[in-house]
């Protein structure tokens, strides 16, 4: 049988909107995966600690507050430094379509915008950790 | 006809709609098994004098002004004054904010309300570690008085009413905001407004919470006290719904939740030795209105009947100021889409119909771009025009509660008062919000909610018009808000320049006396005035409380 996918959603900075966050963790547990929901306001450093001692798969960044492009990169280039880079890192929240080049070059795999739905998400980490 | 004829008549035809009924879903079956609100109530596919039978029109539906204010608080509601028409604002630095706030006073708005940034509202200054990326992203930042002395710029404080949507660090904006009307020699006593001030819902459905529950109801009812003697045209709370609405919750648990809460600070004011008839008519609340038309005006009446009889039932409230809810809406922000976004005009047009009829007092119509960004001015402006139109050109406000007496309406408002009450009776039984919050309870109904609407959504049960349907490839959208990333560093010189040319021995000295006071249990407002008016920080005044009370950590 196969391992579980892993996944940590996590919500870093201020913003403390979290409807979409819990959603999408109860979406992923009910795909079967095993998920972990950080609560609000970590620090990149939090969040990458966490998903590093849980070993997951992927980490979910969520943010409504525009600090995303300070603040997944960061969890991006901290999980490199920790020799973590093989955890896949995505996004979503209130992000303009301006900044989702920027934030894929800086390392987030895909960004979910709002009206994305929870099937795509699951879809995405499925064919991403599966590859 | 005597009435046993009448009777006999209306269930003949009755009898006779339903073969038609049948016959015609033979052949057209309707678009559902089942219609519903989002609470769940049966939105029957006709109502008739059948579903109002046990409601009595004196005692129940009654007349504006009067108890249980079912039609409304005041006698003559929008045939004196329209609703007050106050946009929620902010963004940047406090110049730009105040650009935008004369922008809005020019286009008609009628009262000012103040959005923060996330720093402010979780007591962090601009330099701060924490605030690093957040800076003037959601709202204003404001790191000392200085800054409010600019938001509030060339806007005398006799002359507006301001709404500040701020929460654990309410008593610190609003002891800035008494010192800037002082410096504009305004009184306090002259000084209109409203603090947002309702810790319990960030606890459950926003997040800005700082101290854990005691010691924040602790700072809610100081405020409290202070206000009844030095601003008594100030409301001093604005108990919240439209987050609770936000987090995914129904309607009948928005109504109920956001009751509950009122019941709390209701309790902990009284068992400060506050007299309900004194501090209860500076209460007020703050709603929600969303897409589902009829329960949404159902629901705006429900919440005010339910209040009024639980204030007098409960807390033995006399005077009718004290059962009166005043209250403001805000349309649904997770209701805009960023998919065709000026379908979202249409949609906050349908949200503001539904608060006017049913009765808000001051509402904020949300514009078409804010599923993306902060509004632009363009996009501001047509939100308030939205406005402007019901006002001037639909007829709604010529008549007090004009849609009181329709069967659906009537039967939802009774359903919604009965439902959200016996969600209270559930809360009262768990032993009342707090206790509530810390074992999940409100958290795991609004989740679920959240949930299934999620589900129906992507089930294409709810059709979302532009995202599960009629989609069209769009370019995206251009000339959006963006709150350039410079702004953060000359926040930060700001307050820099502040701390460097006030008298720092004073505020080190002030901000002592606000630690004994704290310790000691004293009303904390007087020291916080006294240190914001030498320029204290927020970051420095919350600190101290930080250090006394302690944090809350989410479970």
């Amino acid at each position: 049988m196969a391992k579980r996918i892993k996944v940590l959603v996590g919500k870093p900075g201020l913003d403390g909107h979290d409807r979409g966050a819990r959603v999408v963790a109860r979406a992923l547990r009910d795909a079967g995966m095993e998920v972990i929901y950080t609560g609000i306001r970590q620090t990149p450093e939090q969040i990458v600690a966490t998903a590093i001692q849980e070993d997951v798969d992927a980490v979910g960044l969520s943010c409504l507050s525009g600090a995303h492009n300070n603040l997944f990169p960061k969890v991006v280039n901290l999980l490199r430094e920790k020799g973590a880079e093989d955890i896949l890192v995505f996004g979503g929240g209130i992000i303009p379509d301006g900044d989702i080049a920027g934030l894929k070059e800086a390392g987030i795999k895909e960004i979910f915008r709002p009206g994305s739905s929870t099937d795509e998400t699951i879809k995405f980490i499925t064919d991403q950790v599966n590859q | 006809m005597t009435c046993s004829e009448r009777k006999q008549a209306f269930q003949q035809r009755q009898q006779q709609w339903q073969e038609l009924v049948d016959k015609a879903c033979a052949r057209f079956p309707e678009r559902r098994e089942n219609f519903a609100t989002t609470s769940g109530i049966e939105m029957k596919r006709l109502f008739t004098p059948e579903d109002v039978e046990q409601v009595d029109y004196t005692e129940d539906i009654g007349f504006p002004g009067i108890y249980p204010f079912t039609r409304g608080v005041q006698p003559t509601m929008y045939r004196a004054r329209f609703w007050t028409m106050r946009q929620y604002a902010g963004f940047g630095s406090a110049e730009e904010t105040n650009k935008r706030y004369k922008y809005l006073l020019e286009n008609g708005q009628t009262g000012l309300s103040v959005a923060f940034d996330l720093p402010t509202q979780i007591g962090y200054d601009s330099d701060f570690e924490l605030s690093e990326g957040e800076v003037g992203k959601v709202g204003v930042a404001i790191d000392t008085l200085a800054d409010m002395e600019m938001l509030f710029d060339g806007i005398s404080l006799d002359k507006v009413s301001t709404s500040m949507t701020i929460n654990s660090p309410a008593a610190v904006l609003l002891a800035m905001y008494v010192a800037v009307a002082e410096k504009q020699g305004v009184a306090p006593a002259q000084l209109r407004g409203t603090i947002q001030n309702d810790v319990l819902k960030e606890y459950f459905a926003r997040g800005t919470y700082i101290f854990p529950p005691s010691p924040s109801m602790k700072i809610i009812t100081d405020i409290f006290a202070f206000c009844k003697d030095t601003l008594p045209n100030w409301n001093t709370i604005s108990i919240s719904g439209y987050h609770i609405r936000e987090a995914g919750s129904t309607a009948v648990q928005e109504v109920a939740f956001t009751l509950a809460d009122g019941l709390a600070y209701v309790d902990a004011a009284i068992k400060t030795g506050l007299d309900v008839d004194v501090f209860a008519k500076r209460l007020s609340f703050f709603f929600n209105v969303h897409n589902p038309f009829l329960e949404e005006v159902a629901k705006f009446r429900a919440a005010r009947r339910l209040w009024a009889r639980l204030m007098k039932e409960r807390f033995g409230a006399k005077k009718p100021a004290s059962m009166m809810m005043r209250f403001h809406t805000q349309t649904a922000g997770c209701s805009l889409t960023a998919q065709q976004p000026d379908n979202n005009v249409i949609r906050v047009t349908i949200q503001a119909l539904a608060a006017v009829l049913g009765g808000t007092n001051s509402l904020h119509t949300n514009s078409r771009d804010e599923a993306l960004c902060l509004p632009t001015e363009d996009s501001v402006r047509i939100a308030l025009r939205t406005q402007q139109v019901i006002a001037h050109e639909s007829g709604v406000a010529d008549s007090v509660d004009p849609l009181a007496g329709s069967y659906l309406i009537e039967s939802l408002t009774s359903k919604i008062e009965a439902q959200a009450l016996a969600y209270i009776k559930k809360i009262d039984d768990l032993g009342g919000v707090v206790k509530a919050i810390e074992v999940g309870y409100i958290q795991n109904e609004i989740g679920d909610s959240a949930y299934a609407y999620q589900k129906a959504v992507e089930a294409k049960e709810q059709i979302i018009v532009g995202v599960n349907k009629f989609t069209i490839e769009e370019a995206p959208p251009e000339n959006l808000l963006t709150v350039k990333a410079e702004m953060e560093q000359k926040q930060r010189q700001k307050l820099a320049q502040v701390k460097e040319s006030r008298d720092n021995e004073a505020v080190n000295k002030a901000l002592q006396q606000l630690k004994v006071v704290a310790e000691d249990g004293g009303n904390l407002m007087i020291p916080i005035l006294a240190a914001v008016k030498l320029y204290a920080s927020l970051g420095e005044v919350c600190g101290v409380l930080r250090q006394v009370f302690g944090e809350y950590q989410e479970q």
